[in-house]
């Protein structure tokens, strides 16, 4: 079956906790009644989660841009924050700059870019200190027959 | 097992969703770390934890999470109620312990 290319975005403000995931949510349930395979759901949706929760959490705003065509999905996020000095020590399982009260939610365990990229089929991490960063995922849409 | 069996046995309180305890439970998982939840919990488990907060339904909602026991008789705060309503996420709640509760639901998901 062929479908036409679907894009969309939302917007995200930093520091809105009430409404973080809606852009998430709403994505996930996208693919679903897209009739996706639930496997690569479920991984977009915990990428793409961890990925908003990131602007929510360490920028002041953003945007959650999605590009579903045949083959992918493909899921980019620009914010306006204070950007990542060092890319790689961010992508330490681990490594986490967010403040006390921000653990005390739960957040925070320097889990959610290693997340974002174990669930992605490709991952690409780009930031400017003072300006902001970029994240995209791409993940396949297998569908059933293997060619 | 369903939510409601796992209500009953265990005493707990329903707070939202209470039309959706026929859910299947297919295991738990217990963490008060959200992104381990998301990484780690699977679809149909029950999730046992502390946090209160509005996220903690975004994420039982993503990983279609079989609900969520706050324990220790904390209190989910009205904005976590109002959405879980709206998800249709089952949150209840139990004055006992995360020990207590997994403990007791180790024995009636395992045995
Ligand atoms: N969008 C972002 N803007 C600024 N810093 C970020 C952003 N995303 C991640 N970081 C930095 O990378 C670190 C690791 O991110 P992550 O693995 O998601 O863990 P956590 O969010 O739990 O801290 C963060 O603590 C933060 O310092
Ligand atoms: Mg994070």
């Amino acid at each position: 079956m062929t479908r036409r290319n679907i894009e969309g975005s939302f917007h995200l403000s930093g520091g809105d906790f009430t409404n973080a995931g809606a852009a998430s949510s709403e994505l996930k349930s996208i693919l679903t009644n897209l009739g996706i395979n639930p496997e690569i759901v479920r991984r977009a949706a915990i990428a793409t989660f961890e990925a908003e929760m990131n602007v929510i959490i360490h920028a002041v705003a953003g945007v959650m841009y999605y590009l579903i065509t045949q083959d992918t999905i493909k899921v980019v996020l620009n914010d306006m924050g204070p950007g990542i000095p060092d890319i790689d020590r961010a992508m330490t399982e681990g490594y986490s700059t967010a403040p006390d009260w921000i653990r005390e939610m739960g957040w925070g365990a320097g889990m959610g870019l290693p997340n974002m990229k174990k669930n992605s089929d490709r991952f690409k991490l780009d930031s400017v200190v003072g300006e902001g960063t970029t994240v995209e995922i791409i993940i396949r849409i297998k569908e059933g027959k293997t060619e | 097992m369903n939510v409601q069996e796992i209500v009953d046995a265990l005493s707990l309180e329903v707070k939202t969703a209470k039309g959706d305890l026929s859910r299947t439970v297919t295991g738990c998982y217990i963490s008060d770390l959200l992104s381990d939840v998301m990484a780690n919990a699977k679809e149909g488990e029950i999730w046992i934890t502390l946090q209160t907060h509005p996220n903690v339904v975004a994420v039982a909602s993503l990983k279609n999470l079989g609900g969520i026991i706050v324990t220790n008789r904390r209190s989910p705060e009205a904005e976590t109620l109002q959405k879980a309503e709206n998800e249709g996420v089952v949150i209840a709640v139990s004055p006992l312990s995360t020990f207590e509760v997994g403990g007791m639901l180790y024995k009636m998901l395992r045995c």
